[in-house]
């Protein structure tokens, strides 16, 4: 009998040093959560464009998190919906609008000669990436610009391209290989394959 | 000399080595080439900056771009000549892809630069001698082209134990640095105790591979003859023993952490080839601007090592190595395992090559099929950096970003073994190396997208900043304008909003806004519309029909939904009534406050000013009234009808403004529905009644100003000016008219509305006698008049009368809902009194305003000043019209799309809108010239900035009508049929033509200047 009692004697003493510790270490190392709308805000493009409908990247995070749709962010593509998929556990639906292919990564760059220094453009710019001042030319910070498009509509003299940002030879990277079943150069074991010119 | 432990690191393979046919020939030196290409991005970090122009003449050695930024280097002539180009040519890059280069011309003289060495190298800072080799151009020349400088900084930040120099040699057929040691042994053991020096290492140490016995023995005997310390370690050849971690693992038997540099540990590794550089940079003053290369491959006749000058086209060197053509089927460039296939002969050499690889399809046959992965694990065997590519391979093909840098993907070196051992043929390293590209964009694009997002938050921020500040400074004139306003006026309002329902209320108020937006669009069409009929274009005119119609529909589904609004509320007591009321005695009382402010400003500015004296005590008076029907309000709501009056009064100017566009409105509506059904007889009358109206409402104005004109005689731009009030006066009497009208067909019975309609047609009547006046006139009146200023008073009573108007209106509207609310009636009544009371003083304070400014008024100045004004005007209509067609085209270019019913109309429209473009352009053209004549004349002093500022308005014409050529072409692009888009075009490019002209013409007058 007394080994009974001894027994549930000292585990109940260890139940109580236990669960002491544990209640310690919840309130001293107690760790702030990560709210979940920077989490969502941390994946989108932060493009600015307003094309989700929402004044920015972040008031849509904040939408995202009240339950609004993950698939409204063209310049993001697939990638940013999948991620938004898994960050969120739900199901990753297809982009809106049905456009499958991923976006291209574009500036928005003025024909000087035709700027007449309207400072319209500077105004929609959401991330004060276009230069210049009233009746003088303005230019767009090509580093800043995110390719949102907001400052093509507000040309009155049209002078605003969207041009794809073109590969360099130092942004350039590797294709993906095919796949199984495709030949890809192995020779050589780290090269693609071309014809010679010569 | 004892020789050094070796130890052996894990995996590596043993390919065929293939190194003995370059080694049949001694060094070979290629003649000039036609042209040396040399691109600016030969190394590491920043494409280096050119510093000479396009026709320089270099010599040799000379620098012709220097260092952009930290990791970045110098280049130089590799001979004497000509630049000859600066500009993009393909080079050497798995990518195939261009890149600036300079080209050289040799001139074949071949002729150095003074050189410079630095004789003292040991006796200067150690940073200076960096800062030297810096400007030699000393890369790494191993392969990754590593600025030398920037490595031996790094290497100085902790102790060496080892300073390995890296003769290795791992690679397959590449013999460049077996021939360069045999060639320049003293050159390298001179070299190494230079960058000893600099480095300061406890162990010296050459690691080479056994397959070089003639470099080890030449070695060995320069070594033995200084009785140097430095070690030569001669490791067995496997691949990749030439790797900087698996040398180091070799001769050390450390590893590099992961994410760590050589350095991190004490230990440097340079290849012979830098050594050497390093040598001939600091004894001779000698630019790196030449290099050992292996020319090999089955297609070569001649495979041998040459020693060639940077920017050597490739073609060059297979030329010279007897290149068989029709053997050719690969050209890599470095070795088999880690080399990359080039798209074309026709790249330079750079600072890198090592070798050049011309093979035969039987020693490089194409790769067969990837298979799928059996997991024999013989990739984990061969891997000299234990990873585990398997592993790797998943996560690559998954995406698994994540995971696969968790497996350290990024300490994979690329070396190919893997590859080279999979059985299924699987291109491991394609997968890793695109992997590896992947995860890099996703954190540069991390990186951007943070600085948007400050950037954006920055913004935002600013603009609350400001919108804070305008809020704030708001307050403050509101504050001190109406202290005493305030206070009763406040409970009152809140206390009768708070009774009525609020939900109404907003709802009332969207539909309002709703109904604004909507009335906007429909002017913006009526306009439209109105150049149609002007101009007879009937097709246009019927498209614009169907437009306006739908928006009329439109307002009139607002208007019932305004109107539906507020009745439940009105049914009830008097309560939502009372609380417009009071918010509109608010207003008032703003207003009056305002005007009171304004023209005590004006009085302590002119304190003699009689009339202004005048205009304070009665505006005193206007603001003491309001604040008593306020009170009233406050206390009695039942009053409150009969108490607005007084206020109202006080603000006739404001109110008479805005009257004066509401009724513009009416008139457009009115002579839309005649473009809709022009054979109605009834309609026609109206027109007819309108346009006489119009006539009247001019004559008003020629009353109105004749004052002014009769004081002075006008100059020729007032006059216009005049002109062109008078005829938006003459429009907004009609339009007004035009509205009572409606409101009289909707309620033929009521004898007020009838009164009204007969007033408002005599004013339109007047103010079109007024134009009419006008027409006639501008010949009698020579000098430029002083009309701009205007006086602030005139300002003032014109919005008085536009407030009163408006309240009117809404009354009336209110009147239309109600019929039998006698008591809206009898505010009716007098509001209209109060309306005209605000136009007679109006007219009053025009008549002896104008006078004394015209009399004071220095003829000569006003002009040009008129002028401006009136261009600037016509520029922003002009863009707008611009923007107009924009539009337009986009919608049509949508319907086009959608394969829509109504492309023809929306056709229509855009080439009405361009018609409107170009019509204005040319009036802005035209107004650009008049302005500037009389400046010309008068000032010859201020010509030169009139003429400038002439051809800027030239070029911004020039630079609009390219803008819509290439539209047009755009747009034609989309519909190559459309042939009245081809004649357009045709006409856009006449224009632009004759702009271009205009523009170059005033050019040329510039420079004679």
């Amino acid at each position: 009998m007394f080994t009974v009692l001894l027994a549930i004697g000292i585990l109940v003493a260890l139940a109580l040093v236990f669960g002491a510790i544990l209640g310690y270490a919840n309130v001293r190392f107690h760790v702030e959560g990560d709210p979940i709308v920077d989490q969502i805000d941390a994946i989108l493009p932060q493009t600015q464009c307003g094309q989700c409908g929402h004044p920015g990247c972040r008031p849509y995070a904040e939408a995202i998190s009240n339950g609004e749709a993950i698939n409204r962010c063209p310049p993001g593509g697939q990638a940013t919906v999948q991620a938004l998929a898994d960050l969120l556990d739900v199901e990753a639906i297809p982009l809106e609008g049905g456009e499958a292919e991923e976006p291209v990564k574009k500036v928005a760059v003025i024909r000087e000669d035709e700027c007449i220094g309207c400072t319209k453009c500077i105004q929609a710019c959401p991330i004060d990436a276009i230069l210049g001042a009233a009746k003088q030319m303005h230019t767009v910070i090509s580093d800043e610009c995110t390719g949102c498009d907001l400052c093509v509509e507000p040309c009155p003299v049209d002078c605003i391209d969207m041009v794809e940002v073109g590969v360099t030879s130092r942004t350039w990277s590797w294709d993906k290989p095919q796949g199984v079943g495709v030949q890809s150069a192995q020779i050589i074991a780290t090269d693609r394959q071309t014809e010679v010119l010569h | 000399m004892q020789s050094p432990q070796i130890f052996s690191f894990h995996g590596g393979i043993h390919p065929p080595e293939n190194k003995v046919q370059s080694l049949q020939l001694p060094l070979g030196k290629p003649s000039l080439p036609k042209e040396l290409v040399l691109p600016l991005g030969q190394h590491i970090g920043q494409a280096s900056r050119p510093l000479v122009e396009v026709g320089a003449h270099v010599k040799k050695g000379q620098a012709i771009a220097i260092n952009n930024g930290f990791l970045s280097s110098f280049l130089h002539a590799p001979t004497s000549g000509t630049i000859q180009a600066i500009e993009s040519r393909p080079v050497a890059h798995p990518s195939g892809l261009s890149d600036i280069c300079i080209i050289l011309t040799p001139d074949n003289a071949d002729e150095w630069t003074e050189l410079e060495p630095l004789n003292d190298w040991q006796s200067v800072s150690k940073t200076d001698v960096l800062a030297f080799l810096a400007e030699k151009g000393i890369i790494g020349m191993g392969g990754a082209g590593f600025p030398t400088h920037v490595k031996l900084q790094g290497a100085h930040k902790h102790p060496l134990t080892h300073f390995i120099i890296n003769a290795a040699e791992c690679e397959p057929y590449i013999t460049a640095d077996d021939m360069l040691i045999r060639e320049k042994t003293l050159e390298l053991i001179l070299g190494i105790e230079i960058l000893q020096h600099l480095v300061e290492a406890d162990n010296v140490v050459i690691g080479i591979e056994d397959n070089k016995p003639t470099a080890i023995a030449a070695l060995q005997q320069i070594i033995r003859e200084r009785q140097s310390s430095i070690q030569v370690a001669v490791v067995p050849t496997k691949y990749p023993s030439g790797g900087e971690k698996q040398l180091i693992k070799l001769l050390t038997d450390k590893e590099v952490p992961s994410g760590q540099y050589p350095a991190d540990i004490g230990i440097l590794c340079q290849n012979v080839g830098t050594c050497v550089s390093v040598y001939e940079a600091i004894q001779f003053g000698r630019p790196l601007i030449s290099r050992f290369t292996t020319l090999t491959g089955d297609a070569l006749k001649a495979p041998q090592n040459v020693e060639v000058l940077l920017g050597t086209p490739i073609d060059h060197l297979l030329d010279y190595a007897d290149i068989e053509d029709n053997k050719l089927s690969r050209l890599v460039m470095g070795g088999p395992m880690m080399g990359f296939t080039l798209d074309s002969a026709n790249v330079p050499v750079v600072k890198t090559t090592n070798c050049v690889l011309a093979a035969t399809k039987k020693e490089l046959p194409p790769p067969n099929p990837e298979q799928a992965c059996i997991r024999c694990g013989m990739c984990e065997q061969a891997c000299p950096a234990s990873l585990l590519p398997q592993q790797l391979l998943w996560f690559s093909k998954s995406q698994e970003h994540e995971k696969a840098e968790h497996y350290n993907l990024f300490d994979c070196i690329e070396c190919g073994a893997c590859s080279y051992v999979c059985p299924s043929s699987i291109p491991l390293v394609q997968y890793y190396r695109h992997t590896k590209a992947e995860i890099r964009d996703a954190r540069e694009a991390a990186v951007k997208s943070d600085i948007a997002k400050q950037r954006f938050e920055a913004r935002k921020a600013r603009h609350e900043a400001e919108a804070a500040e305008k809020e704030a400074k708001r307050l403050a004139r509101q504050g001190a304008a109406k202290p005493a306003a305030k206070k009763p006026a406040k409970p009152a309002p809140e206390k009768a909003a708070a009774a009525a329902a609020p939900v109404a209320d907003d709802a009332a108020k969207k539909a309002k806004v709703d109904l604004a937006i909507t009335k906007a669009k429909l002017k913006k069409l009526e306009k439209a519309l109105l150049e149609a009929q002007e101009k007879e274009h009937t097709e246009e005119i019927s498209a614009l029909q169907l437009q306006v119609d739908a928006v009329k529909k439109d307002i009139a589904d607002l208007e019932a939904k305004v109107a539906a609004a507020p009745a439940p509320a009105a049914s009830k007591p008097a309560a939502p009534a009372l609380s417009d009321e009071a918010k509109k005695a608010k207003v008032d009382v703003a207003l009056a406050s305002t005007k009171l402010k304004k023209a005590q400003k004006q009085l302590a500015e002119d304190p003699d000013n009689q009339e202004l004296k005048d205009k304070v005590a009665g505006f005193a008076a206007d603001l003491k009234a309001a604040e008593e029907k306020f009170d009233k309000l406050g206390g009695n709501a039942k009053a409150a009808p009969a108490a607005t009056a007084r206020p109202a009064l006080s603000d006739e100017a404001k109110k008479a403004k805005v009257d004066v566009a509401l009724a513009s409105t009416k008139l457009k509506k009115a002579q839309k529905q005649l473009a809709e059904d022009p054979d109605n007889a009834e309609i026609k009358a109206k027109v007819e009644g309108f346009e006489k109206d119009l006539k009247e409402a001019e004559a008003r104005f020629a009353k109105l100003d004749s004052a002014p004109a009769a004081a002075t005689p006008a100059a020729k731009p007032a006059m216009s000016d005049e002109y062109k009030k008078a005829k938006v006066d003459v429009a907004l009497a009609s339009t007004k008219l035009k509205k009572v009208q409606k409101q009289l067909t909707e309620d033929p019975d009521n004898a007020e509305l009838k009164a009204k309609a007969a007033d408002f047609e005599k004013s339109l009547k007047e103010a079109e006698a007024r134009l009419a006046g006008l027409d006639t006139a501008p010949a009698a009146q020579a000098t430029p008049a002083a009309k701009p200023a205007m006086s602030d008073e005139y300002k003032k009573a014109k919005v008085d009368v536009a407030l009163a108007s408006t309240k009117l209106k809404k009354l009336q509207k209110q009147l239309a809902e109600d019929e039998q609310n006698s008591e809206l009636q009898g505010k009716v009544v007098e509001f209209e009194k109060n309306l005209k009371d605000a136009e007679a003083r109006l007219a009053a304070l025009e008549a002896p305003t104008a006078a004394p400014v015209a009399n004071s008024a220095p003829a000569d100045n006003a002009a040009p000043a008129v002028d401006e004004d009136a261009l600037r005007k016509l520029k922003i209509d002009a863009a707008i019209a611009k923007a107009a067609v924009k539009k337009a085209e986009k919608a049509l270019a949508k319907a086009v799309e959608l394969g829509s019913d109504d492309q023809d109309s929306l056709e229509q429209q855009v080439s009405k809108a361009k018609a409107r473009a170009e019509e204005l352009e040319q009036a802005l053209q035209n107004g650009g010239q008049v302005a500037n004549k009389p400046a010309e004349a008068n000032s010859n002093g201020s010509g030169d900035a009139e003429f400038k500022e002439r051809l800027k308005k030239q070029k911004v014409a020039a630079a609009l009508a390219k803008a819509q050529v290439n539209k047009l072409k755009r747009q034609l692009d989309a519909d190559p049929s459309a042939e009245s888009l081809q004649q357009e075009l045709s006409a856009a490019e006449q224009k632009q033509q004759e702009e271009e002209a205009k523009l170059e013409q005033l050019t040329n007058t510039q420079e004679n200047r």
